[in-house]
């Protein structure tokens, strides 16, 4: 049953404690349910909504807008290429499709093995290090199709303990120690911020 | 002076490959200007920023101790969002600053929060960017243990609680209220503004401030030299430094802090310490001065300096600090289809004009550039632009919430004005090839 497991019910519970508003943790435990099951399932979201208190719907309504989100199993690895402007000048166009011919694909499927996944992606924030590509949100810079090969012969031969798995965003995760929290501020809290209101004292 | 002198303020650590650590940070300065801020009253801190007249890195330049002042003086709480959603084509200054110098960006947050009176704050990381991530998560650990943030930090009476979270991958989040919308759980489209100016009615509709990871990077540097010092940098309408990333056709591809009205885009893009000069044998064709949604510049531009006014009065933007430069091998056609589907596949929907205009834009060159195109098309581009964008001036007037519809409109413009020929001459092609083979344009070439 892919709700959360209870280790991951404990840091859902603590995500949706960081927010004022519990359905601004929509976002955050989407990714969780994802690193969770490789991709968000409906009993996934039916269990965000019941932590954050809104509808199944909303979630879905949410979770659909954004790109990263994926409803249906996708490969062990999602290769993400950039062919926009400054990778199509230096050669992502030709490495895509380099990758579509060596995995036998077009972007958006999957390899028979379940391996890779490929994606024609929008700029990846790399530009300077044109033509580039990531795997499971790790950077790789400068991709010739001849590394290109290596890399998808290491994936597949496990030489590549470095990428995690899809659905495995940040390793680390924020810890806010209870003695150091300050805590939330709802829209309710009106009350000035002390250090505000002791300079107005002093101004006074 | 040198163009090579101006000093280092956000990106001195970049080379030392510890520099995201609290240790390194500490040792080289790090959080000294929080514990001056906090010796200062709030009040004094925001004066800091207004002398030094920093403008926000984030695209539209606009002041940042003046966006700080926007706030109705007595409704609380007030929140602060970073924005770290950064996706524009070209553009990368803010991952690295969040991969390199997590630290900095932290002691820029608890320098405005504490100024603005901010309770909470919110880190918003694209999602995309799963190092930046992981560095601002450990920063943020390491600040929280060290007493830097969370409750009476420092033994002060000033407590906040930063908060990392992030987006997942939607280029309109970068928008201030898109990405408000986005925090509250919400599909990341904007709000119509007015009323919702972020800094009166924002964030769970309370006083926010948006700020870009870069503009508040540079707070620690301002505040322990001072707002006036940062002032004495830059030019009369661009205080301080600016980062900037060249990419495209050039040798050296990287980023560069420079100061701002002293280097010249021939600086950027020739010098050898710089970019080093366009690639093999050959020539400048265009570059993109700021980010995909800038008019394109030319030859003739490459002597104007690297100025918020004097780019402006010329016509383009330094927008989000990003440089693309193309060669003459370049196909105009190729590469203004090409930002054009960016904008066309990122367009939230919310405005019609905007939804429906970018994919015809996208449709329209897909056609031109595959070999179909018409002899009409031309003006049909410009039509759908004039719809978008009323009259296809510069500054853009927009038809839609956001500036995102309009951001499609400026590269088609200036490639058509200047590239006019290519285009004729593709579709020129096309009429020949239609009066050999009697087809009509197939249906599928358009949505290839």
């Amino acid at each position: 049953m892919p709700r959360f497991t209870p280790e991951n019910l404990t840091v859902a519970r603590e995500i949706v404690g960081r927010y004022p508003r519990p359905k601004s943790a929509l976002i955050p435990l989407l990714h969780l349910a994802q690193e969770q099951d490789g991709h968000v399932t409906d009993e996934a979201m039916a269990h965000i909504a019941e932590l954050v208190g809104v509808t199944s719907a909303e979630v879905l309504g949410t979770a659909s807008f954004y790109e990263m989100f994926k409803f249906e199993p996708v490969g062990r690895y999602m290769v993400n290429i950039c062919t926009n402007i400054s990778c199509q000048l230096l050669g992502g166009e030709e490495l895509l499709h380099h990758a579509e011919q060596r995995l036998g694909i077009v972007p958006g499927q999957t390899t028979s093995d379940g391996v890779f996944t490929i994606e024609d992606v929008e700029c990846i924030a790399a530009c300077t290090e044109a033509p580039c590509l990531q795997v499971n949100y790790r950077y790789f810079h400068k991709i010739t199709h001849d590394e290109f090969d290596q890399l998808v012969d290491d994936l597949r031969g496990g030489r590549r303990d470095d990428i995690p798995p899809h659905g495995t965003l940040a390793r680390v995760r924020q810890h806010i120690p209870v003695e150091r929290r300050a805590g939330n501020v709802t829209p309710e809290d009106t009350a000035i911020p002390v250090w505000m209101s002791a300079t107005e004292e002093r101004e006074a | 002076m040198a163009i090579t002198d101006a000093p280092k303020i956000i990106t001195g650590r970049f080379s030392d490959p510890e520099s995201h650590t609290l240790a390194r940070y500490v040792a080289t300065g790090g959080y000294a200007a929080l514990r001056k801020a906090l010796t200062m009253s709030p009040a004094e801190v925001h004066e800091e920023v207004k002398t030094a007249s920093l403008l926000g890195r984030g695209g539209a330049g606009f002041p940042a101790g003046v966006k700080w002042g926007l706030t109705p003086a007595d409704v609380w709480p007030r929140y602060l969002v970073v924005n770290g959603d950064e996706s524009e084509p070209g553009t990368y200054k803010d991952r690295l600053l969040m991969e390199r110098d997590p630290h900095q960006l932290i002691e820029g947050v608890l320098l405005a929060c504490y100024a603005v009176g901010c309770s909470q704050a919110f880190l918003y990381v694209r999602g995309e960017m799963a190092l930046a991530q992981e560095r601002i998560a450990a920063a943020l650990n390491e600040a929280y243990t060290a007493g830097y943030v969370g409750r009476n930090i420092l033994g002060s009476d000033f407590s906040l609680d930063v908060v990392l979270t992030w987006g997942a991958g939607a280029y309109i989040v970068g928008e201030e209220t898109a990405l408000i919308e986005s925090l509250e759980g919400n599909r990341g489209m904007p709000r119509l503004k007015p009323p919702f100016f972020p800094a009166a009615k924002g964030l769970y509709m309370q006083p926010t401030i948006v700020n870009n990871v870069e503009t508040l990077s540079n707070l620690p540097w301002i505040v322990t030299n001072g707002g006036q010092a940062f002032a004495d940098l830059g030019a009369e309408n661009s205080r301080g430094t600016r980062v900037f990333a060249v990419s495209g056709h050039v040798r050296n591809p990287g980023v560069f802090e420079v100061e701002f009205g002293v280097t010249t885009f021939r600086d950027l893009i020739y010098a050898p310490v710089y970019a080093g000069g366009i690639q093999g044998d050959h020539q400048l064709k265009a570059f993109i001065p700021g980010g995909a949604s800038a008019p394109w510049f030319y030859e003739e531009h490459l002597d104007l300096p690297l100025e918020k006014g004097t780019v402006d009065r010329a016509g383009s933007m330094l927008g989000s600090g990003a440089i693309v430069v193309m060669d003459e091998t370049t196909d105009a056609v190729k590469a203004c289809l090409r930002v054009v589907r960016f904008f066309a596949r990122e367009s939230c929907g919310k405005c019609t004009p905007c939804r429906e205009g970018t994919t015809w834009l996208e449709n329209i060159l897909q056609r031109i550039h595959d070999g179909y195109g018409r002899t009409s098309d031309l003006d049909l581009l410009m039509d759908v632009c004039d719809n978008i964008s009323p009259g296809i001036a510069w500054p853009p007037k927009q038809t839609t919430i956001c500036p995102l519809g309009p951001s499609a409109v400026s590269p088609i413009a200036s490639a058509l004005q200047r590239f006019r020929p290519e285009f004729e001459a593709a579709i020129a092609r096309a009429e020949e090839a239609r009066m050999s083979v009697p087809v009509d344009f197939p249906k599928a070439a358009a949505h290839a």
